[in-house]
């Protein structure tokens, strides 16, 4: 079956949702990796969104936006954002997915402002709940679109932090599991360092090491991302109908 | 209890001068109070300090408008479509003007105003460790804990001038009936030194004491409330109506450069009168589409003893 690069990293990421695990859900893809997760490995899996909301059923149709009527319909819970919140803090949530504009070789993540070469400054949204899942979720899945300008060395602003020295203390238990790329899966060393675990189907090693800002260490294991099931289409495709999200 | 209920335009008036501090869009993506958005942009509001978490176009339109000097907050763009571009045209070019940014998480914000609202300077956290969001915030200050000695982080708190929320319905005392995600509403209203609530339809004081455990807003801490139906639009009011993402994608093309927004702000706010006149813009068959489609009602709770 053929399928677009944002489906693979929307199956992707929905593997890294384990079943029964809490899951800070964020924005965008994210919103359909939780849906094809519960839909297919996932049922037990409970989402949190920051806007107060959780849920253990699947939406019943695309979200836009995580306050979109369909996500508080059926809901598990409708709270605050300080009790959403507060269950990342406590260390209830095992995994949160975020998105970037910069990633770099530890995972650091920039959604904050970013310079060209020229040194014009390009002001960006800003963290939104990005730093406090990247902080706080035990582990955290970026995902990203894989250019080299995207994958520098170090990031110019530490919107979210990944791996270094303030990993310590209630820190500690936390960090970077994977950046899901529209290349590639980095996932990264116990030195916090990031290596390639995975390119995906059309490209080849050389190719995402061309296109990334560092030299970056290559797994001994490295093979071609798994394209998405059968199962995982049916399911993105069920949901995202017109392809706002997938196409 | 005294009456509050007033027109939006004498509830901006009188409660937004020039200047303030004012939390807006507490409930995150749905229930922002555009209507009341578009009524301080009109009378001209100046020198604003906006307050949110997130905000999806709402302060984009109003720091387009000229009206702000200052944004506190965690994310400032479009959520559906990325950028907004009056916010990157302020801070990179200083179009209209220049504005102050003080960038928060969406975690720190939610603590700032909850600090306020429990009538303390500071609460403690965890959270923007290793972040440049910390190292460069006014707000955010490490701290040694006590009793354990951990570095922790401090985050100031934040209390809005005026806070203005959305609400399903409430009665005329401002007693506010919200539900769905609450986001930092709780928060925000209790932090805040005045409050506005915007109803989608103002009720008899006996509805809202027949549910107390939704009257999030208790109307003591209020002070106008004004019946605007349709005011979150095109952001979602559960039981009401849907998002319009149309229109989101809409804004996004075509507000890219200054002179396209000049003339989407004429067609869309400063050439209407009203919350009325808007919604005649946007035409009765729009506003039917995003009618709710599917009732889901909640069953009664027994309050009796």
């Amino acid at each position: 079956m053929r399928y677009t690069p944002a489906e693979l990293m929307v199956a992707a990421a929905a593997r890294e949702i384990r079943d029964g695990e809490v899951v800070f859900v964020g924005m965008r893809l994210p919103l359909i990796a939780f849906v094809v997760a519960k839909n297919t490995h996932a049922p037990s899996a409970v989402g949190v969104f920051e806007n107060g909301v959780l849920r253990d059923t699947p939406a019943r149709e695309l979200l836009f936006t995580m306050s979109d009527g369909p996500n508080i319909t059926g809901a598990l819970s409708c709270l605050s954002m300080l009790e959403c919140m507060a269950l990342l803090q406590r260390g209830r949530v095992s995994l949160g997915f975020l998105g970037a504009a910069e990633v770099d070789r530890h995972g650091n993540l920039n959604s904050t402002e970013v310079r060209d070469a020229a040194g014009k400054t390009t002001r960006l949204p800003g963290s939104g709940g990005a730093c406090d899942i990247a902080a706080l979720a035990k582990r955290f899945v970026a995902l990203l679109d894989h250019q080299k300008f995207r994958l520098p060395e170090k990031v110019h602003c530490v919107t979210s932090p990944g791996f270094g020295p303030w990993r310590s203390g209630r820190l500690a238990q936390g960090g970077p599991a994977a950046v899901i790329t529209t290349k590639a899966v980095l996932r990264f060393s116990p030195a916090g360092e990031a290596y390639l675990h995975s390119h995906h189907p059309g490209t080849s090693i050389a190719e995402v090491l061309a296109n990334t800002g560092w030299p970056l260490q290559v797994s001994p294991e490295a093979r071609e991302t798994p394209p998405p099931t059968r199962q995982e289409l049916r399911a993105i495709r069920a949901y995202d109908r017109q392809g706002f999200w997938t196409r | 209890m005294k009456e509050k209920l007033c027109t939006l335009r004498e509830a901006v008036a009188r409660f937004v001068p020039d200047g303030a501090s004012v939390a807006l869009g507490v409930q995150l993506e749905s229930m922002i109070p555009f209507a009341a958005g578009h009524e301080i942009i009109r009378q001209g509001m100046r020198s604003l300090t906006l307050v949110g978490p997130i905000s999806d176009i709402l302060f984009d339109q109003m720091i387009g408008a000229g009206c702000v000097q200052r944004v506190i907050a965690a994310w400032v763009g479009n959520v559906m479509m990325g950028s907004a571009y009056n916010f990157r045209r302020a801070v990179e070019d200083g179009v209209p003007h220049a504005l102050d940014v003080v960038d928060h998480t969406n975690f720190t914000l939610a603590l700032a105003l909850h600090a306020a609202a429990l009538g303390v300077p500071f609460l403690p956290t965890y959270t923007a460790g290793g972040s440049s969001v910390a190292a460069r915030s006014p707000d955010i200050a490490e701290l040694q804990a006590p009793f354990t000695g951990e570095k922790m982080r401090a985050v100031r708190a934040i209390s809005p001038d005026v806070t203005i929320v959305q609400a399903q319905r409430a009665d005329p005392s401002g007693n506010a009936h919200v539900w769905g995600n609450l986001g930092v509403l709780p928060d925000a209203v209790h932090a805040a030194k005045r409050v506005i609530v915007v109803a989608e339809e103002i009720v008899a004081p006996k509805v809202i004491a027949s549910d107390p455990n939704r009257t999030v807003i208790p109307g003591f801490l209020v002070s106008a409330v004004a019946e605007v139906p349709f005011g979150a639009h095109p952001s979602p009011v559960q039981g009401y109506y849907n998002r319009d993402n149309e229109y989101y994608g809409e804004y996004h093309r075509t507000t890219r450069t200054r002179p396209e927004f000049e003339a989407w702000l004429e067609d869309w706010i400063i050439g209407v009168k009203d919350r009325k006149g808007y919604l005649g813009r946007l035409g009765q068959a729009r506003v039917d589409s995003l009618k709710v489609r599917k009732h889901a009602w909640s069953v009664r709770a027994d309050f009796g003893s």
